[in-house]
C-alpha cells in the first residue's frame, strides 16, 4: 500500500497518549529561575515610577527593565513598533513593562502582587472608529497600519445601473484561540555565549530571527528549539518572539536559564486575538440575482502594535468576494490601531472575518430577491475560467460547485427547509428550526510573493543504515505535519511510512522551511520534501547502479552513497510554479498558487422561550487536492469545524477600558463534547497539479464557514437577520424583542 | 505525612497540606504525564483517578490525600505498549495536540470502569469536563467508543 492516503498512525501518537510526550513545562531545566512579567493595567499613559513592596524578598530576584536590552528595545516581526518592555509609555493594558525571576514558582507568582507600576494615563483609543476618525493619532500619521485596495472593472458605474442593490454592514468579534496548552518558554546562555531558547511554538525561524537584533548577537549564536506544542492555531506564531525575548531577557541579566510559562488568565489577557472586523457591502445584481458590482469596505481593528495585521489584512481583503465572479469590484481595506492588546494570527487569518460578510450577504440578498440561497451561490460561484477580482484567472482544480452540491445533497436542503418552515409555522412547537448553509474559497500558502520572499528550504537526509529523517523547520503543534511529511517522503522514496522519522525542530539542525501557518505545510513544505525525494532516489539509483528494491538492497544503496560520511542530506529550496505573478502594491494577479473550497450545512433549533441554540446536524465538504491522511485531514476539518462553531454561539471577549473581563475558561466559553453533534465531514478531491500528489491547504479553511452558516441557519429558523457573532440566547432575544416592536408600529 | 499510592507506588508527602495535587504530582514525583491548562477545574487537562474517581488535580488539595490511590496517565501503559484505551486513541487519532489527551483518558478509563454507556450521547456526558480545542472531539468519541466495543 502506498502512504499517500492512507491514515497512517501518527508519529507523535504513542508518546501523547502515555504523558511521555514533553512539552516546555515537563522539561526539567536544572537551576531555572521561574520568571513572571509585570504588566500595566492602564491602557494608554505615560510610565512614573514602579514601587517595589519592601516585605517582599526583592533581594531573591532578580528584575529586568528595558534598559538591560543588550540591542534594539523591538519584537521584530513587520514593523519594528512593539517593544520587549515599555519604555515610559504604555500603549495597552496588559503590556510586559518588567520581568521578575525566583528560583521558586509561587514565589515569582507573589512577587506580581508586591509591584505597583505609577502610571500617568492618557486618554486611549479604544475602538476602530475613534481610530478612523482620529480621535488621537496613536500610531503613525494616521493610526492606520495598512491600507489595501482592490479594484477590477468600475463597480461605482455599475452600481449606479443595476436593477437591485443591497446593502448590508457586518460585524466579527475578537476570538481566543485557546489552546489548551498556555504560552511557555526557557531560555538559557550556553558557555560559549550562544543564546538557547527552547518553547511552546509554531515558528521556529521567527523567534530566532527576532532574537538576534533584541540581543545584537549574530544568527549562529542564536538556536531555537521546539518542544511538543499543545496547540497553536496562529496564537503561537508570533507571540513567542516576545516571550522568547522575556525569558532570554532574564536569563542573560540573572546568568541562569529562565523558564517562563503563562498562566491561563495571563495568556488570555496579554496575547493576540483574532481580529475583530466590520466589514460594510454594497452589492449591485440583476432581477434574477447574477452579481454585476461588488462594493467592499473592511476595517479591521489591529491592536496597539502593528505585529502581523498588514497580512491579515491582506488575506482578509483576498477572500471578501467571496469564492464568486463579479465583473466588477471594489474593496477598500484598512487595518488600524486601538489601545487594546495587539491583535494577530488566529487560524484562517482574516478570512473567516470577510467571508462571515460575504456569506451573510447572500442571505440577505436572497430574502431582498425571494430567491433561494442557494441557487443564488451556484449562479454565481467560480469555476476553471473564472476570473477574480485580482484578475487572477482560475485554471485548475475549482470545486465550489462540487462542495456545494455535496452539501446540498447530503443536508437535504430543499426537503428540510420545507419540513422546518412547516414545524415553525405550529405554535405548538418548542423551537423553531432551520438549516443555512455557506460556501467558501481558502488561499493556500502565504500570499501573493510571500513564498518568493520567503525561499523556503526542506529536505532529508540519509545515513549509512539507510534511515531516512525529514528535516524542515515545520513544526508539530497537533495539526499531523510530521506525519504527513513522512507520508510524502517515504512514498516518494518508495519505503515505508514506518522507516521514516522527522527531526525535531531545532534551527541548529533543521533548514529554514518557512513558518508553520498558512495552510501552507502539506503544500509547501511537502512539495519540497517531495523534491527533495526524488532527488534522493536519483542518487541512490546512481550510487547503487540501479533502483534498489526492497530494504536490504535499499541499505546497500546508503551505505554507498554516504561512503565516508555518516549521513547526506538532499535539500530543495522553494521554486515558484510557472505563470503565477501577483503584483503587491496594486493588488493583481494571482494571490494564491490554488485555493482549497468548502460548503458546510448547519442544522439547528431555537428554544422558543430561552433563545438557546441546539445544534442538530453539521455537514461539511471540503476540497484539499489529496487527503496525504484521510484521518489527520478529517481531524483538521473537525477541529476547525467546532473552533468555528463556538466563535458563531459562544465565545465572546468582553473589555472594559481595553482590558479582558473574562480572561478564563470559565466565562470565555469553547465548545465540549456535549455542545456539538458529530461532525459530518466528506473529503473531496480536486487536485492540483503543483501541489505533492495534488495536495492543498487544510488548516485553516475549516474555520472559515462555520459562522455564516450558523447565522443563516438561525435566520432560516427564525425570520432574525443577525449579522454580528457571536450569536449569543440574549442576542437573539434582542433581535426579536426588536422585531416584534417594530411590527406593532405598522 | 501524607501517605498515599501513586499509580501502585507508596508515597510519602511531607508538604504543605493545602498544595495541590498536580503540583506533587508534577513536580515533586517528575509525573509530568499531568498537564495544567487552567488551574481552576475548568478545562480537564488534570484529570486523574482517586479511589477510582476522577478529579481535578489541580483543585485537590494533597491534605485530603492520606490513605487515597492516585491513578495518572503514567499507569496506562507504555509507548511500546499501550492498553486498549490508548491503541484505540492511536488508530482513531484521538490524540492531536496531545495536551488534552492524558485528561481525556483518564476520564475515559473511569467511565469505562464504571461501566457507563458505551452510546455518543453516554461517551459526550463522561467527557464534557474536558475540553479539546483540536479535534472537535470527533475522533476522541470514535477512540473511546471503539475501546469500548472492542472485543478481549
Ligand atoms: S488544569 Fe485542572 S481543570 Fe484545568
Ligand atoms: S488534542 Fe489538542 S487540545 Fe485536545
Amino acid at each position: 500500500m502506498r502512504p499517500v492516503g492512507e491514515s497512517a498512525p501518527r508519529k507523535d501518537g504513542p508518546d501523547k497518549l502515555c504523558g511521555a510526550a514533553r512539552y516546555i513545562d515537563d522539561h526539567p531545566i536544572p537551576g531555572a529561575l521561574f520568571g513572571v512579567t509585570v504588566r500595566s493595567r492602564s491602557a494608554s499613559g505615560r510610565i512614573k515610577g514602579v514601587r517595589f513592596d519592601p516585605s517582599f524578598p526583592w533581594a531573591e530576584c532578580v528584575v529586568a527593565d528595558a534598559r538591560d536590552i543588550p540591542g534594539k528595545n523591538a519584537v521584530h516581526l513587520l514593523g519594528d513598533d512593539q517593544p520587549l518592555l515599555a519604555d515610559g509609555v504604555v500603549r495597552h493594558a496588559f503590556e510586559p513593562v518588567l520581568l521578575v525571576g525566583h528560583p521558586d514558582r509561587a514565589t515569582a507568582w507573589r512577587a506580581l502582587e508586591n509591584v505597583t507600576l505609577e502610571i500617568e494615563p492618557i486618554e486611549p483609543v479604544l475602538t476602530m472608529e475613534d481610530s478612523v476618525s482620529r480621535k488621537r493619532v496613536i500610531w503613525g500619521d494616521d493610526n492606520v497600519f495598512k491600507t489595501i485596495t482592490i479594484k477590477k472593472g468600475d463597480a461605482a458605474a455599475a452600481l449606479a445601473q443595476a436593477p437591485v442593490v443591497v446593502e448590508g454592514v457586518y460585524r466579527v468579534p475578537h476570538q481566543e484561540q485557546a489552546y489548551i496548552e498556555n504560552q511557555g518558554m526557557s531560555a538559557w546562555f550556553e558557555e560559549d555565549g550562544t543564546l538557547v531558547v527552547m518553547g511552546s511554538l509554531q515558528c521556529p525561524y521567527y523567534v530566532h530571527k527576532a532574537l538576534q537584533p533584541i540581543f545584537a548577537l549574530p544568527a549562529e549564536k542564536v538556536r531555537v528549539i521546539h518542544a511538543v506544542t499543545g496547540g497553536g492555531f496562529g496564537g503561537k506564531e508570533e507571540y513567542p518572539n516576545m516571550l522568547g525575548g522575556h525569558a532570554a531577557l532574564l536569563a542573560l541579566k540573572a546568568k541562569r536559564p529562565v523558564k517562563m510559562i503563562y498562566d491561563r488568565t495571563e495568556d488570555m489577557q496579554a496575547t493576540t486575538k483574532r481580529h475583530p472586523a466590520v466589514v460594510r457591502h454594497r452589492t449591485g445584481l440583476t432581477k434574477d440575482g447574477r452579481l454585476l458590482a461588488q462594493e467592499i469596505d473592511i476595517l479591521m481593528d489591529g491592536g496597539a502594535y502593528m505585529t502581523l495585521s498588514p497580512v491579515v489584512l491582506s488575506r482578509g481583503i483576498l477572500h471578501a468576494t467571496g469564492p464568486y465572479e463579479c465583473p466588477n469590484v471594489s474593496v477598500l481595506a484598512r487595518s488600524v490601531a486601538t489601545n487594546t492588546p495587539p491583535n494577530g494570527a488566529f487560524r484562517g487569518f482574516g478570512a473567516p472575518q470577510t467571508l462571515f460578510a460575504a456569506e451573510m450577504h447572500w442571505e440577505k440578498i436572497a430574502s431582498v430577491l425571494g430567491k433561494d440561497p442557494v441557487d443564488l451561490r451556484r449562479r454565481n460561484a467560480v469555476k476553471v475560467g473564472s476570473v477574480l477580482a485580482t484578475g487572477q484567472v482560475l485554471k485548475e482544480s475549482v470545486s465550489a460547485g462540487k462542495v456545494l452540491e455535496t452539501a446540498v445533497k447530503r443536508s437535504n436542503w430543499t426537503a428540510a427547509r420545507r419540513a422546518h418552515a412547516r414545524w415553525n409555522k405550529d405554535p405548538g412547537k418548542p423551537t423553531w428550526r432551520g438549516l443555512g448553509l455557506s460556501l467558501v474559497h481558502h488561499g493556500a500558502g502565504f500570499t501573493g510573493n510571500g513564498e518568493v520572499y520567503l525561499k523556503s528550504r526542506a529536505g532529508l537526509a540519509i545515513d549509512r543504515a539507510g534511515r531516512v529523517t525529514v528535516l524542515a523547520g515545520s513544526t508539530e503543534m497537533g495539526q499531523g505535519a510530521s506525519s504527513t511529511l513522512a507520508q510524502i517522503a517515504a512514498d516518494a522514496l518508495g519505503v515505508p511510512y514506518g522507516s521514516v522519522s522527522v527531526e525535531r525542530p531545532d534551527t541548529a539542525r533543521v533548514p529554514d522551511s518557512g513558518p508553520t501557518v498558512a495552510s501552507r505545510t502539506t503544500m509547501v513544505v511537502g512539495g519540497l520534501v517531495r523534491r527533495a525525494a526524488s532527488d534522493l532516489r536519483t542518487a541512490l539509483a546512481k550510487a547503487a547502479g540501479r533502483a534498489p528494491s526492497g530494504a536490504p538492497a535499499f541499505r546497500r544503496a546508503a551505505r554507498k552513497l554516504c561512503g565516508a560520511a555518516s549521513e547526506r542530506r538532499f535539500l530543495a529550496e522553494y521554486e515558484r510554479p510557472a505563470g503565477l505573478t501577483f503584483d503587491d502594491v496594486n493588488y493583481v494577479g494571482d494571490a494564491y498558487g490554488s485555493y482549497g473550497f468548502a460548503a458546510c450545512a448547519v442544522e439547528l433549533e431555537v428554544d422558543r422561550t430561552t433563545f438557546e441554540v441546539r445544534l442538530l446536524r453539521v455537514f461539511t465538504a471540503q476540497d484539499v487536492g489529496k487527503a496525504v491522511n484521510p484521518r489527520v485531514v478529517e481531524g483538521q476539518i473537525a477541529g476547525g469545524t467546532v473552533q468555528g462553531l463556538g466563535w458563531a454561539l459562544l465565545e465572546q471577549c468582553v473589555y472594559k477600558d481595553g482590558a479582558l473581563q473574562n480572561p478564563r475558561l470559565t466565562d470565555y466559553v469553547i465548545p465540549t463534547a456535549l455542545d456539538v453533534p458529530d461532525i459530518e465531514v466528506a473529503i473531496v478531491e480536486d487536485p492540483y497539479s503543483c501541489g505533492p500528489f495534488g495536495a492543498k491547504g487544510v488548516g485553516e479553511m475549516p474555520m472559515d464557514p462555520p459562522g455564516p452558516a450558523v447565522a443563516a441557519a438561525v435566520f432560516n429558523a427564525t425570520g432574525l437577520f443577525l449579522p454580528t457573532l457571536p450569536i449569543l440566547p440574549e442576542r437573539i432575544q434582542e433581535a426579536a424583542d426588536e422585531e416584534a416592536a417594530r411590527r406593532a408600529l405598522k | 505525612m501524607i501517605r498515599l499510592s501513586v499509580n501502585g507506588r507508596r508515597r510519602a508527602y511531607a508538604g504543605p497540606p493545602f498544595a495541590r495535587l498536580i503540583d506533587a504530582l508534577r513536580e515533586d514525583w517528575g509525573l509530568t504525564g499531568t498537564k495544567e491548562g487552567c488551574g481552576e477545574g475548568e478545562c480537564g487537562a488534570c484529570t486523574v483517578l482517586i479511589d477510582g474517581e476522577p478529579a481535578n488535580a489541580c483543585l485537590v488539595p494533597m491534605g485530603q490525600l492520606d490513605g487515597a490511590r492516585v491513578e495518572t496517565v503514567e499507569a496506562l501503559g507504555t509507548p511500546e505498549r499501550l492498553n486498549r484505551l490508548q491503541r484505540a486513541f492511536a488508530e482513531k487519532g484521538g490524540a492531536q495536540c496531545g495536551i488534552c489527551t492524558p485528561g481525556m483518558l483518564m476520564a475515559a478509563e473511569a467511565h469505562r470502569r464504571a461501566k457507563g454507556r458505551k452510546d455518543r450521547e453516554g461517551i459526550c456526558r463522561a467527557l464534557s469536563g474536558n475540553l479539546c480545542r483540536c479535534t472537535g472531539y470527533k475522533h476522541i468519541i470514535e477512540s473511546v467508543s471503539a475501546a469500548l466495543k472492542g472485543k478481549k
